[in-house]
């Protein structure tokens, strides 16, 4: 039997971790780079005799993602203890929400396959990270700068059976966060983390099978990659009549697999219970509406918008609102030029291509929004060819005045002077009597040789709608 | 000029005045301690910047001060910055915290000396002060017999006035009992007028600190220098504190008092339930309106209030790891591993009852009995708040007594933990709903041994309670004797 009579079951826990300068309950900073253990007071150690005090930044960002996530916030969370011993958890207890988290049953949407998929969120509940361990050898190092960094915990349905699924699901939530600007989205350090459990059963099969839980893949492609590998290694496990453990494991992209870091028969009892040194988090219809109301448009409904109302194509769409800024920057580029077409087409390939080979973000670019807006209707105005119009673009990365003064100054505008341009076009008739020839016994085609010739002869600045309606009117001969 | 024979609030003049400085004040003290405490075991720890501190508070301009240069003992369950705070644990024997307590910020704001650090059951688990790693503390009356606990030190201390004033906490008695025990006047305010702050936290949802005074207008201002809302402790509210001192009348006429009436179906020393009565002739007397009030679950109090205490207390006290402070097990051998290093750690680090409480807890809250234990007391705690909140409408405050007994001998119930428990009968509700509870010195024992009569009121209403515990102390027979080692 093979793997295409199975299906997996996927639902994947997101970490995320929120960007506050503070952390969740305590002044401390929470920025990435500081010196081993700057960031933890008494109060991130657990001192005897400190007290948690909810930050409320967090629970405004936890909102907001909660809203862009389809989710109903509760009007009344509550913190939790989730008990357990670790040396990097200084209370011996991780502040949590465990049966009144602040956002519940929502859903995303992410772009598969030509449409737009909905994947269930069971829930999003905030909580406190704990610290760092590094072990050498026979002792460990103990970091808590991340002790108490807040973390929003998004938790999907069992909704995904492909690893593009999860994939773009991972990807989708980064998108969200990111243009909500709750959190920096970065995998690598960790500010987003992805845990994927995945269980296989036989298509058309309803209960699930056991649950294998793979922890903190550092990619969308290693999730995809993992997810693909470990669907193979369940579905040959169940094949050859051995039973799934329940169990976390581990991705290695350099051996492409998961391996097993540890069984969850000896399941921890975490015995939460109500934190009571922090009050219930109470939120009003009003503060959520207004949270609501403030929501920047999500990316799934922008590219739709950018479609239906300004026809883009599906790929210009999905690039141009993949990243907030890219997004603003295209509408800015087009409230300029009025041309979403040129717009999409001038962003997504000569301004993506200078950009990256600088190694610049397009919210930083030299070329403004608005300047590359100018730049596009010059085109549509005739005033300079497209070629020419590339030509400034790289002039303009160094200067900052407007492409239509750059141009003058740098005698970059077109020649729409048909005088001066039939004098070329004859010269260049002129010139090559041979081919002249050629054309008027038929052989039409040779115009591209002219307009080329031409556009040469006036380095680039003849408008080729001028150029091929002179050449057809003087090839036509005496 | 006797300190011994001054209210805090005279002593604060005196000082002002420049009559005593806050050197000799605190000298003053020091000696007492010296001579007292070898008997009393009350300290554990000195100030040794004390005298110092008070020749700087000479230096400075007092007259804004409520409570200027007056010597004061506190509680080891409070956090003092760079004063040793044990909690009287092995498991913090040498802790020395980077910080103070909200409540000691701000005596210390107000001009107090910190003396030192006051003797205390284990973590404040225990009712006899008997559970102290640094052993047990005497009772100042008689040196045979317990000073209640868990706040014996501060009780012992202000009795034997070894301080002008002392802090206590209280989670299910532990202030008023050892007041009325040693007695002297015990206040525990409504949860989240003081903050918890810096305080070795044992039941979250009920720990309070308060002050053990000679007398009830002591405690008045003690309470308004140490109450208030703190950015630090989000259970604190934000009501305004009163200024309770200065509000303090014993015109009682026309207040109702409720005499429990589960005090009077009988289960008290004959000494207490004496005691009892002569308190509510006394404010019959002082023109109160007096009726019984039925508390029908006070009978589930003490196992409602040991279910959450010891749950809350077993996640309270998992930081206590050896891994960022505090006592470490020694790991000789290689090859141990964590599971062995935190067991070792905590079992030799913890006391017995600590331990039986941590167990307790850890069950409590455990998959598959936590709904059994630990929520249904929950909701039978809002069951008794919901009581109380009925008796409250017919009056304003309650009379009960603050223990069945008297203080008992040193070793005389430690190996009977249920008849240790029962000792905090009549205490521990008012922790479960949250309500000021104040112990007042009121007559003596057959053999001279002091009993306190308790008052609860209204959440907030500590000037209530103190009014009625002024009438109160009026009619006392405790404040013309004196305890035994004085």
């Amino acid at each position: 039997m093979s793997s295409n009579q199975y299906e997996a079951v996927i639902g994947i826990e997101t970490h995320i971790q929120l960007k506050t300068k503070s952390k969740i309950f305590c002044a401390d900073a929470t920025n990435f780079e500081a010196s081993d253990n700057e960031n933890a007071s008494a109060i991130s150690a657990g001192m005897p005799g400190t007290l948690p005090v909810l930050n409320k930044e967090v629970v405004e960002m936890a909102i907001r993602t909660g809203l862009a996530l389809n989710c109903h916030i509760r009007k009344d969370s509550v913190f939790s203890r989730k008990n357990y011993f670790y040396p990097d958890l200084p209370k011996g207890y991780q502040i949590s929400q465990y049966d009144k988290p602040i956002c519940e049953n929502g859903f995303v949407e992410i772009w598969l396959n030509g449409k737009h998929q909905k994947v269930s969120i069971t829930r999003a509940h905030l909580e406190e990270d704990a610290g760092k361990s590094t072990h050498f050898g026979d002792y460990t190092l103990i970091n808590l700068n991340r002790a108490g960094v807040p973390l929003l915990e998004v938790v999907s349905g069992p909704d995904m059976h492909t690893a593009q699924e999860a994939a773009e699901y991972g990807r989708t939530i980064r998108q969200i966060v990111r243009y909500l600007d709750v959190c920096d989205g970065n995998l690598e350090e960790g500010s987003l983390r992805c845990d994927v459990n995945i269980s296989v059963r036989k298509k058309g099969q309803q209960t699930l099978g056991t649950k294998v839980e793979i922890k903190n893949i550092n990619s969308f492609r290693f999730i995809e990659k993992a997810v693909e590998y470990e669907f193979e290694r369940q579905v040959d496990a169940v094949e050859s009549g051995q039973k799934i453990i329940q169990e976390t494991r581990l991705y290695d992209p350099d051996k492409n697999r998961t391996f097993s870091m540890r069984t969850k028969e000896d399941a921890e009892d975490y015995r939460y219970f109500p934190d009571p040194d922090l009050l219930p988090v109470i939120l009003t219809d009003e503060k959520i509406s207004s949270h609501k109301k403030n929501l920047p448009e999500m990316p799934s409904v922008k590219m739709q918008r950018f479609m239906s109302q300004l026809e883009l194509g599906e790929s210009d769409a999905l690039f141009l609102t993949s990243e907030k800024n890219i997004a603003d920057y295209f509408e800015n580029v087009f409230l300029e030029s009025n041309n979403a077409k040129s717009s999409a087409n001038w962003v997504t390939t000569e301004l993506m291509r200078e950009l990256n080979s600088r190694n610049v973000k397009i919210e930083d670019s030299p070329v403004e929004a608005k300047r590359l807006g100018q730049l596009i209707q010059l085109i549509d105005k005739k005033t300079i060819s497209g070629k020419i119009a590339k030509t400034l673009l790289i002039e303009m990365w160094t200067n900052s005045k407007g492409p239509e003064e750059i141009a003058k100054e740098k005698n970059l505008t077109a020649l729409n002077d048909s005088s001066q341009v039939e004098k070329i076009v004859q010269q260049v008739i002129d010139d090559n009597p041979d081919q002249a020839a050629e054309y008027r016994s038929g052989k039409t085609k040779i115009i591209g040789f002219f307009v080329g010739a031409v556009m040469k002869a006036s380095r680039g600045q003849a408008q080729p709608d001028l150029v091929n309606q002179l050449l057809l009117e003087k090839l036509k001969g005496p | 000029m006797d300190p011994l024979k001054l209210s805090l609030f005279e002593l604060n003049k005196a000082v002002q005045q420049k009559k005593i400085s806050c050197l000799e004040l605190t000298e003053f003290f020091l000696k007492r301690i010296e001579k007292l405490n070898p008997q009393l075991n009350a300290y554990l720890a000195m100030n040794l910047k004390a005298k110092e501190q008070a020749k700087e508070l000479d230096q400075k301009d007092l007259s804004q001060f409520k409570l200027a240069g007056l010597p004061m003992g506190i509680k080891d369950m409070l956090c003092t910055k760079d004063l040793k705070t044990t909690a009287a644990s092995k498991i913090l024997e040498n802790f020395i915290p980077p910080y103070d307590a909200t409540l000691v910020k701000k005596l210390k704001k107000q001009g107090v000396v910190i003396l030192g650090k006051l003797n205390q059951d284990e973590f404040a688990m225990g009712s006899s002060n008997e559970n102290s790693y640094f052993g047990a503390v005497k009772n100042p009356w008689n040196l045979e017999f317990v000073p209640g606990g868990s706040s014996g030190g501060s009780a012992a201390a202000q009795s034997a006035k070894l301080a002008a004033a002392t802090i206590g906490t209280d989670t299910g008695g532990s202030i008023r009992q050892p007041a009325s025990f040693c007695g002297v006047v015990g206040l525990k305010p409504t949860y989240g007028r003081v903050s918890r702050y810096g305080i070795i936290a044992f039941a979250s949802s009920l720990d309070q600190a308060g002050p053990l005074t000679a007398n009830i207008e002591d405690a008045a201002l003690m309470l308004e220098v140490i109450a208030g809302h703190d950015p630090m402790d989000a259970t604190t509210s934000q009501k305004k504190v009163p200024e309770f001192s200065k509000n303090l009348t014993r015109d009682i006429k026309g207040l109702k008092v409720g005499i429990l009436a589960e005090a009077l179906q009988g289960g008290l020393h004959p000494d207490v339930e004496k005691s009892l009565q002569s308190g509510i002739e006394a404010l019959k007397k002082e023109g109160a309106e007096i009726f019984e009030v039925s508390l029908p679950l006070l009978k589930h109090s003490i196992s409602v209030y040991y279910l959450i205490a010891a749950s809350e207390a077993s996640s309270n006290l998992a930081r206590y790891d050896g891994v960022r402070f505090g006592y470490r097990a020694p790991m000789n051998e290689s090859g141990s591993t964590l599971d062995e290093f935190y067991s070792k750690t905590r079992g030799q680090g913890f006391g017995k009852e600590v331990k039986r409480r941590i167990m307790m807890g850890t069950y409590c809250l455990s998959s598959g009995y936590i709904q059994a234990y630990y929520e249904k007391a929950c909701r039978v705690r809002r069951l008794v708040l919901n009581q109380y909140n009925e008796a409250f409408k017919k009056c304003d405050v309650i009379l009960s007594p603050v223990s069945a007994n008297p203080a008992f001998k040193i070793e005389e119930k430690i190996s009977d933990p249920l008849q240790m428990y029962l000792n905090d009968l009549f205490t521990t509700s008012t922790n479960l709903a949250g309500l000021p509870g104040l112990s007042v010195p009121f007559s003596l024992s057959q053999n001279k041994l002091p009993i306190g009569l308790q008052l609860t009121a209204k959440a907030f209403d500590e000037q209530t309670l103190l009014n009625v515990g002024l009438a109160l102390e009026r009619n006392s027979l405790v404040k013309t004797e004196n305890p035994h080692v004085i």
